[in-house]
């Protein structure tokens, strides 16, 4: 298909991307007007100057701050531990011989077919037991590894670390732990910082395991702010504007580090496709 | 670690040279070395594996244990048996049938338009495009709305009075659409806020899978006379079959789990997806379950396994089709 392309693609790919783009916008809009212009209709269709009041009153409700904060302490504790522990996982896989390691493997890759979601409501059973409920560690935990991190790094290792330079090393008297961390490690970089990304887009965006172990906590992350901005104004109607601006508000940081990196992050959802 | 300071200390040891070494078994330092060879890569794999039985599977095994019994009041691990007679309950409770059907509704509603628009826009894609990764981000972009935004987002236009889609519907002459209270309705609701999130994601695996394709395979084709739609027919897909048995496998998991936009939907605050159970879903019947009166955790413990073994089913029944399809082609 070398041909190029013609206007239609370009109209039918512009179409799809505008559509994209359009929620976005349509909670600008809204979170940019009166709390009582927001259900009028016509419904207002451009951004109005209210925006900045819409926000000081989610500051009000809900403490944003601390929220943000502990959604960006969650996230980067997960998205290193899982790197940490799959690339370590990985390479074991992918480049050491040991007994067994086939149906491990085959272990792992099974347990990525198993929704973990599932586990949330017996774990919260046991780490209310524990007393762990409310905290940021307890939101945390069960995102510590991942069977996705593991199949990842093993795939990109394959390939990535040539078997000669594991057996130079060998040869030189490395220790493995010391053969991993100056043989695999520097090959591995380009997709742990991909992993990385990954990983913290994921727990940033993890919606019901927060909501039910941070049940009636003070801690609270930036999507579960989200639900009591939900319901915050007590009775009469929900204040749109307001709930526009707090979702806005939450969407930004993570679109600024889309903007950032968004083209590794292309590039890794591409390659792990290939491989996986 | 310690065996990096172990080897390092053996190195340092002063050794005599010109001593041979003795040929009875290995030295110190050998044998040292041999067992780091022989345990490192479990030692690597274990964090993995004890981390996953810690809050994967302990909690399910636990659960599944759980089930089996009846839960008198708080403070208390369980108490005595009751047999199936949690399953039981779930099983014949018509809200649980609501939720299942609701739940495979709103996954065909979203699935099946995601993977047919997904792979068009793949296709498109795979074109000789300028500026090819500003459009691969630009359809990425609704990947980085978290799903709570999205449904709340998605909530003020699908609203039943004041929303912007009803106020389309009644511009250009129809009725508006009560969102919230048909059931069908609701699904596609929710179905547009999966389909929002998920199909540029899976644009970007399936054009990556276009994008190993052999071009030597259109040209062949091409110079059979094939147009561009038997290529598409005839190349194009049977070449990336197994991308999209993951594709679709993938959306099945999400799909049996769909937990975040159905609740936030919710415009009462009772969260039992409408107030006809209209697009309760199975993960939410989990959550409430394990917050209501009687018997909270072996009732959410015995519905989650079912569930489990429903989607085990799924993907049984996925791979056996799977199967024959690739038998049949390979005839």
């Amino acid at each position: 298909m070398s041909r190029r392309p013609g206007f239609l693609v370009y109209g039918l790919l512009t179409a799809f991307v505008l559509g994209s783009a359009f929620p976005l916008y349509w909670s600008f809009v809204i979170g940019s007007v009166t709390k009582e212009r927001a259900i009028q209709s016509p419904l207002p269709l451009w951004p109005g100057g209210h925006f900045l009041d819409n926000a000081r009153r989610v500051f009000d409700q809900i403490d944003f701050w601390a929220a943000l904060g502990n959604s960006v302490i969650i996230s980067a504790v997960s998205a290193v531990s899982v790197v940490f522990f799959a690339t370590l996982a990985g390479y074991s896989f992918a480049k050491l011989r040991f007994r067994g390691s086939n149906v491990a493997m085959a272990f792992v890759v099974a347990t990525m077919a198993v929704p973990t979601q599932l586990a949330f409501v017996p774990l919260l059973k046991q780490f209310s037991n524990l007393g762990l409920d409310g905290t940021r560690t307890a939101v945390v935990l069960p995102f510590l590894v991942t069977a996705f991190g593991v199949f990842f790094m093993r795939q990109y290792l394959l390939d990535a670390v040539p078997d000669e330079l594991i057996e130079a090393a060998r040869v030189d008297g490395c220790s493995q732990l010391r053969t991993f961390w100056t043989v695999a490690v520097p090959a591995a970089r380009p997709a742990m910082a991909i992993l990385a990304l990954f990983t913290f887009m994921q727990t940033w965006t993890e919606f019901m395991w927060p909501l039910l172990v941070l049940q009636g906590s003070d801690v609270q992350t930036l999507q579960t702010a989200l639900d009591q901005l939900k319901i915050a104004p007590a009775g009469g109607i929900a204040d749109i504007a307001l709930l526009q601006a707090g979702t806005l508000l939450a969407t930004i940081p993570l679109l600024v580090l889309f903007i950032a990196t968004g083209r590794q992050l292309v590039a890794g959802i591409m390659q792990g496709a290939v491989k996986g | 670690m310690t065996t990096i300071q172990a080897s390092r200390s053996a190195d340092t040891a002063p050794r005599p040279t010109g001593t041979p070494v003795p040929p009875a078994g290995p030295t110190w330092r050998q044998r040292l070395s041999q067992w780091d060879f022989r345990w490192s890569p479990y030692l690597y794999v274990l964090p993995f594996f004890l981390l996953f039985a810690a809050v994967g599977l302990y909690p399910m095994v636990y659960s599944g244990y759980l089930s089996f019994f009846s839960w008198p009041r708080y403070g208390v691990t369980h108490g005595e048996g009751v047999g199936f007679a949690n399953y039981a309950h779930v099983l014949t409770d018509p809200v649980f049938h609501k939720a299942f059907w609701n739940t495979v509704g709103i996954f065909l509603l979203s699935s099946v338009p995601q993977v047919v628009i997904a792979t068009v826009i793949a296709a498109m894609l795979d074109t000789p495009l300028r500026g090819r990764t500003w459009w691969r981000m630009s359809v990425l972009l609704p990947f980085v709305v978290a799903p709570a935004a999205t449904a709340l987002i998605f909530g003020s236009i699908f609203a039943d009075r004041t929303g912007l889609a009803n106020e389309l519907l009644r511009a250009v002459g129809l009725s508006g659409i009560e969102w919230h209270s048909d059931r069908f309705a609701s699904w596609t609701a929710i179905a547009t806020m999966v389909n929002y999130r998920w199909t540029g994601y899976n644009t970007l695996i399936i054009l990556a899978a276009l994008q190993a394709i052999p071009r030597q395979l259109y040209e062949a084709a091409a110079m059979d006379g094939a147009s561009r739609v038997e290529q598409f027919f005839h190349v194009t897909l049977p070449s990336i079959r197994p991308t999209m048995l993951f594709v679709i496998i993938t959306a099945t998991i999400g799909g049996m789990q769909i937990f975040t936009e159905p609740r936030l939907f919710d415009t009462n605050l009772q969260f039992q997806g409408g107030a006809d159970y209209q697009y309760l879903t199975l993960t939410m019947y989990v959550f409430n379950t394990s917050n209501s009166g009687t018997d909270p955790y072996p009732r959410a413990a015995a519905a989650t396994w079912i569930i489990v073994l429903i989607i085990v089913a799924i993907a049984l029944v996925n791979y056996l089709v799977t199967r024959q399809v690739q038998r049949r082609s390979e005839r």
